[in-house]
């Protein structure tokens, strides 16, 4: 279906040359179909019909067939030593109380089944919604008696690709109803506005610029359906606020810091435009 | 495949403007950015009193530190510079398609003659984006000879 739309504009642009405006962007995202170990995932939904994007794409579809390729095989992601790290530490006793996850949460296989899917979340004693590293962070504290790890933590990465590959292949679905509502319209605002000397916004390169290439790069819709991603530049994975310092870095902005409000208001948002896609996690970037 | 990698690699990171920069002395009758203000689309003055230099103006095009053009777009005088974005259109024959005066005025804002909503940074203005970084607040992209330098350059793109 979303191919022939595809078709359909093509055909329309060709015909209008004229008269189309070289402002219409054909998205130019490939055709290829991502089967992970045998599973096949989502990598493109319609958008919805008051949202932002007609189509949403997984960032996979942007990558080089080289890149592509080594997340199709987890033997070949190299992300997979952090995900045996983290099935290893979920068993692990950490901190005062003698506890590791697996006593209060069992098998991951089971009981993490679909969170990635649905983070950020509602956090209801916070009464702010909370992203996957501050929930492992709550349980360290609170009920492992352990200390809080950054974001980036080779541990803290190990932990959320572990649970994040518990929702692979399930499609993103965020709440951004009752409370959730000001915070999602919070992240929206931060996406929408224009920061740094070079003046864009989010929306500059990834809505309105998706498909193009940016000197050598590919650019995507930005979406953080694969996160954490092993990222071939950062020879290793990030977390999704990682990524967000490095593009207002590049526009020359002061990032929000890690864990701020801003960025889990702006991590709640993007999660919401990627709606139905499957949870890729840990994808492979460059 | 081997091969495609290292570009890769190689090109990872400098999509945009990189971290470092460079501001050369002004002189007495450069214009400031304050009060190089567009009219209908146009800037008619040089920003330095006299003319820029072209030699100079390509090297400052396809810095990635400077004006890193070639990032949004295609140039074929500039064809042994791998990557050229696909954000904004090719510059090829540019000169044939806007007067120096206009050139001008895209350079210094943008924004006041391709449209607010433009992706295009303005290389001669202080009122950028919220937040800038600390190291670049209160600066240009591109000092006034650095602009009259790509608009002596574009000149030359017919
Ligand atoms: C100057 C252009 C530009 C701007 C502005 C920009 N980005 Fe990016 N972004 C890129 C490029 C280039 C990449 C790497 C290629 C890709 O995945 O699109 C990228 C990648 C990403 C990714 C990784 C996508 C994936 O599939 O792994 C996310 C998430 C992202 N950006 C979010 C954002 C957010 C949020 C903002 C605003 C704070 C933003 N970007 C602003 C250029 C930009
Ligand atoms: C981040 C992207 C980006 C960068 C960097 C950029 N431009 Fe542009 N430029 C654009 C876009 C996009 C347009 C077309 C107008 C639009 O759609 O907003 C444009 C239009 C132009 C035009 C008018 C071209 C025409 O044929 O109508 C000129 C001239 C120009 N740019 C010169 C430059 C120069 C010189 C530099 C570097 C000093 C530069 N640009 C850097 C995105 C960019």
């Amino acid at each position: 279906m979303g191919i022939n739309k595809r078709l359909t504009r093509l055909t329309l642009a060709t015909i209008g040359a004229f008269a189309l405006s070289s402002t219409i962007a054909l998205a130019d995202a490939d055709d290829n179909e991502l089967v992970i170990e045998g599973a096949k995932m989502t990598t493109m939904v319609e958008g919805a019909k008051d949202g932002p994007l007609d189509e949403v794409y997984s960032g996979w579809r942007f990558r080089s067939e080289e890149t592509q390729a080594l997340e199709t095989d987890d033997f070949d992601n190299p992300a997979f030593s952090a995900v045996d790290r983290g099935k290893e530490l979920w068993t692990t006793v950490t901190g005062s109380k003698g506890k590791s996850c697996s006593s209060c949460h069992d098998k991951a296989e089971d009981t993490m089944k679909g969170v990635r899917a649905s983070m950020p979340k509602w956090d209801k004693d916070l009464g702010k919604p909370i992203t996957l590293e501050q929930q492992i962070n709550e349980c360290r504290t609170d009920r492992l008696g352990a200390e809080k790890i950054k974001f980036d933590h080779a541990d803290m990465l190990a932990m959320t690709s572990y649970i994040g590959l518990q929702s692979r292949g399930m499609p993103v679905n965020i709440d951004t109803s009752g409370p959730m509502t000001e915070w999602a319209e919070k992240g929206k605002k931060i996406y929408y506005t224009r920061v740094g000397q070079l003046d864009m916004s989010c929306a500059n390169c990834h809505e309105d610029n998706y498909g193009k290439r940016i000197r050598a790069d590919h650019l995507s819709q930005g979406q953080i359906n694969g996160f954490p991603t092993y990222r071939l530049k950062w020879n290793g994975l990030g977390s999704v606020h990682r990524r967000f310092k490095g593009c207002m870095k590049n526009i020359r902005a002061k990032p929000f810091k890690v864990g701020s409000d801003e960025f889990v208001a702006l991590e709640l948002y993007v999660a919401s435009r990627g709606q139905g896609l499957s949870v890729e996690t840990p994808a492979v970037r460059n | 495949m081997k091969k495609s990698f290292v570009i890769a690699f190689a090109a990872a990171g400098a999509v945009l403007l990189g971290a470092t920069y460079s501001q050369a002395g002004s002189h007495s009758n450069t214009v400031s950015p304050e009060m190089a203000m567009i009219k209908d689309g146009t800037f008619e003055k040089s920003l330095t009193g006299g003319a820029g230099d072209a030699e100079k103006g390509k090297k400052t095009f396809a810095n990635r530190k400077l004006g890193n053009c070639l990032a949004c777009h295609a140039n074929k005088d500039l064809a042994s510079q791998p990557f050229h974005g696909e954000v904004g259109p090719s510059l090829d024959g540019v000169a044939g398609r806007y007067e120096e005066k206009q050139l001008r005025a895209i350079m210094i804002n943008s924004k006041s003659v391709l449209g607010e909503a433009t992706i295009m940074p303005s290389f001669y203005r202080l009122e950028n984006g919220i937040r800038t970084m600390k190291k670049f607040k209160g600066k240009t992209i591109l000092n006034a000879e650095q602009v009259e330098d790509v608009i002596a350059y574009l000149k030359t793109l017919k």
